[in-house]
């Protein structure tokens, strides 16, 4: 594994976890409102399958997207001020944390109906095949949203005309309070894309390099032409579904289970059961002996210290983005009013 | 120089030029495609532009809608076809929760040029779940612009105009129209998309109306001219938004109204008209604000019943007759 994008990954990560707790403290002392779905737990998903896609492609995701704005680039304040609704958010306070977009990066949009992201990646999909272009959708939804109409609408029509979409679903195992066992009569989501001759899988969501891996042969696939994929993350969230969830319907041994599976400290423990020994440099060929040796002592400059050094950084980053929000203005009933029509900054309305 | 056209071949014509002239129009619609489209509006498209630009859906109003709606997010012209407005209500989502609101939410960010054509309103006989009337639902959603053409020259170019929308544009049309027959200019300049046009003057009562019960009313305004009574007839051609100064204009010179139309009248599109021009207008107003409107109820399969449950000619008159009569007694 590459140190740097090892380093980076659990960079990402890090900064995922701590930018979803400090908006949890925010939602706390009143700065957030509304409704608020936190990510912990599930930061390999994202990090690994936004990292595995090209600025070229788009992002759809669902309501829980902070972590999957903040990955695809969109700067940590913009972010923060977006959930605080003021007008330095990336929506200008109009979205919020449930509808992030950036039409810059590419990011289409938080969707918090379920089921939405799939029409709209069909849309984009359908657009880029039109033009012909080398460019891919990833499509993210939970494993509660395997059950609306347009999951399997819309799968049918991506693989009919062999659209460019990557399915992520990130099966974190619950439907809000309801558990995937009585909720799917199928526990195992990839088994029903079989049905729509979508080519799936199934792959460990708590490991960061599986999740990019199996992402970038999927989006391989798709830009050699072979119309869609279906990746399912088995995943799971430390939180309850958003922060009015306590979340009491799970019990305590299985979040503590899953807690122990941290795939943040799993990057991090990756990182320590990578180092080579003496042994594996001795035994690596001569062609490898060079990159072996470099990559260990890459590694072993990294180590703990090097996390603290992340952790340091990030913790930052996390800072500034909530004073960047608090310094930000409240919008006005105009610039409301300014989104609603296009057609009005060209018109003259009665 | 204008030609004479079926109203579907006005829309035929208007669907034709958009995609001849950008190549980011495109349709999709069940049946729009090999079969032409289901009241011929995309007869001969299917095989001038490929199935990419004309496609074929399965049955899934949702998400063909969303595919829309994801389409015109990355610059694509979309122009969805729902068979009829009845099916409408498998992509209230789509419309309601994505197109009319991803312009807002995202901050301005995104545009939303999708248009939706969806036939409606009460045809021959086809029963409660293929006679509805849906224009209440979709005006009470900010962010949509709803364009109800009745002629041909309208449907020519209210289409065009909202292809060309950067704002999602329903186009509700009426299964009764598409074979009414009238003038199509081309080349003339084309007024507003949401333009209010009077189709007869008259000096003593203002009739409102869109869509097929315009052509109703002017019917109306025909016999009541032989009692000496000139009804000023508007059509409104747009429910979203609605030109209120061309109907004001008018009320300050008839001091009469009468709203008709096909909707049903609670919570109907005429409520929405009379509770804005009361308040408007109320001292221009010699009396109350009158509609003539569906009955409340699904509409009934019999054909004498279905026709006595939305507005005839017969109807207006009578109200028509009663609210000048009233006036006269002041």
């Amino acid at each position: 594994m590459e140190r740097e994008t090892l380093h980076s990954f659990l960079r990402d990560m890090l900064l995922a976890r701590a930018f979803e707790e400090r908006a949890a403290e925010e939602y706390s002392k009143g700065n957030i409102a509304g409704f608020l779905h936190l990510y912990p737990g599930e930061e390999a998903v994202a990090v690994g399958v936004i990292r595995a896609v090209e600025p070229s492609d788009y992002i759809v995701s669902t309501y829980r997207e902070h972590v999957h704005a903040l990955v695809r680039g969109v700067p940590p304040g913009q972010v923060m001020a977006e959930l605080f609704g003021r007008t330095d958010g990336v929506c200008g306070g109009m979205g919020g944390s449930m509808h992030l977009f950036d039409r810059q990066r590419r990011f289409m949009g938080g969707y918090a109906i379920v089921g939405e992201t799939y029409p709209v990646a069909l849309g984009v999909a359908y657009a880029i095949a039109m033009r012909e272009l080398p460019e891919a959708v990833v499509c993210f939804f939970g494993d509660g949203a395997v059950n609306q109409g347009t999951f399997h609408e819309s799968l049918n029509m991506a693989a009919l005309w062999r659209l460019p979409v990557l399915f992520v679903c990130e099966n974190n195992q619950y439907q809000i309070g309801t558990d995937v066992h009585r909720h799917s009569a199928v526990t195992e989501m990839h088994k029903r894309a079989h049905a729509y001759n979508i080519p799936a899988e199934k792959v460990d969501g708590m490991d960061v390099f599986k999740v990019h891996d199996a992402a970038r042969h999927a989006l391989d696939r798709i830009r050699s032409g072979s119309g869609p994929q279906f990746i399912e993350y088995t995943t799971y969230r430390f939180r309850g579904h958003s922060m009015a969830d306590p979340g009491a319907y799970r019990p305590p041994v299985e979040v503590r289970a899953y807690q122990a599976n941290d795939p943040v400290s799993a990057a991090v423990k990756d990182l320590e059961f990578r180092y080579p020994n003496a042994e594996e440099l001795a035994q690596a060929g001569p062609d490898n002996i060079h990159r072996l040796a470099e990559r260990g002592r890459s590694a072993g400059h990294l180590s703990e210290e090097d996390v603290q050094a992340i952790e340091e950084e990030v913790g930052k980053i996390v800072e500034e983005a909530v004073q960047y929000a608090l310094r930000s203005p409240q919008p006005a009933m105009d610039d409301a009013w300014k989104h609603l029509y296009h057609n009005r900054r060209h018109e003259v309305l009665i | 120089m204008a030609e004479e056209l079926l109203y579907w071949q006005a829309l035929n014509r208007a669907l034709d030029a958009e995609m001849a002239a950008d190549e980011s129009v495109f349709t999709l619609g069940e049946d729009v495609g090999l079969y032409g489209g289901s009241y011929r509006v995309t007869e001969g498209l299917y095989a001038r532009y490929g199935e990419w630009r004309v496609r074929d859906t399965p049955i899934s109003e949702n998400s063909f809608t969303g595919l829309g709606v994801g389409a015109a997010m990355v610059g694509m012209r979309p122009v969805v076809e729902i068979m009829t407005v009845n099916f409408a209500l498998l992509a209230l989502d789509a419309i309601i929760n994505m197109a009319a609101k991803i312009p807002f939410m995202s901050g301005g960010q995104f545009a939303m040029p999708l248009v939706v054509r969806m036939p409606g309103g009460v045809a021959k006989q086809l029963a409660a779940q293929h006679s509805q009337r849906l224009e209440h639902t979709l005006m009470n959603v900010p962010g949509l612009r709803i364009a109800v053409p009745a002629t041909p020259q309208d449907a020519y170019w209210q289409l065009r105009q909202a292809v060309a929308s950067e704002d999602p544009v329903i186009v509700l049309e009426h299964e009764l129209l598409y074979f009414s027959k009238g003038p199509v200019d081309f080349a003339a300049p084309a007024p507003p998309m949401h333009r209010a046009a009077v189709r007869r003057p008259g000096g003593d009562v203002t009739l409102v109306a869109y869509s097929r019960m315009a052509e109703v009313a002017l019917e109306a305004a025909q016999e009541l001219a032989k009692d000496n009574i000139e009804a000023e007839v508007i059509d409104l051609r747009s429910l979203s938004p609605i030109d209120w100064d061309t109907c004001a204009d008018s009320l300050a010179r008839t001091h009469r109204l009468l709203i008709v139309e096909e909707d049903c009248r609670f919570a109907g599109a005429g409520a929405e008209i009379a509770a804005t021009l009361g308040e408007r207008c109320f001292f221009d107003l010699d009396g109350p604000v009158r509609r003539v409107a569906g009955l409340d109820m699904p509409t009934p399969f019999n054909g004498d019943l279905e026709a006595a449950s939305i507005p005839r000619v017969a109807d207006i008159v009578a109200a028509v007759r009663e609210l000048c009569l009233a006036g006269a007694r002041k």
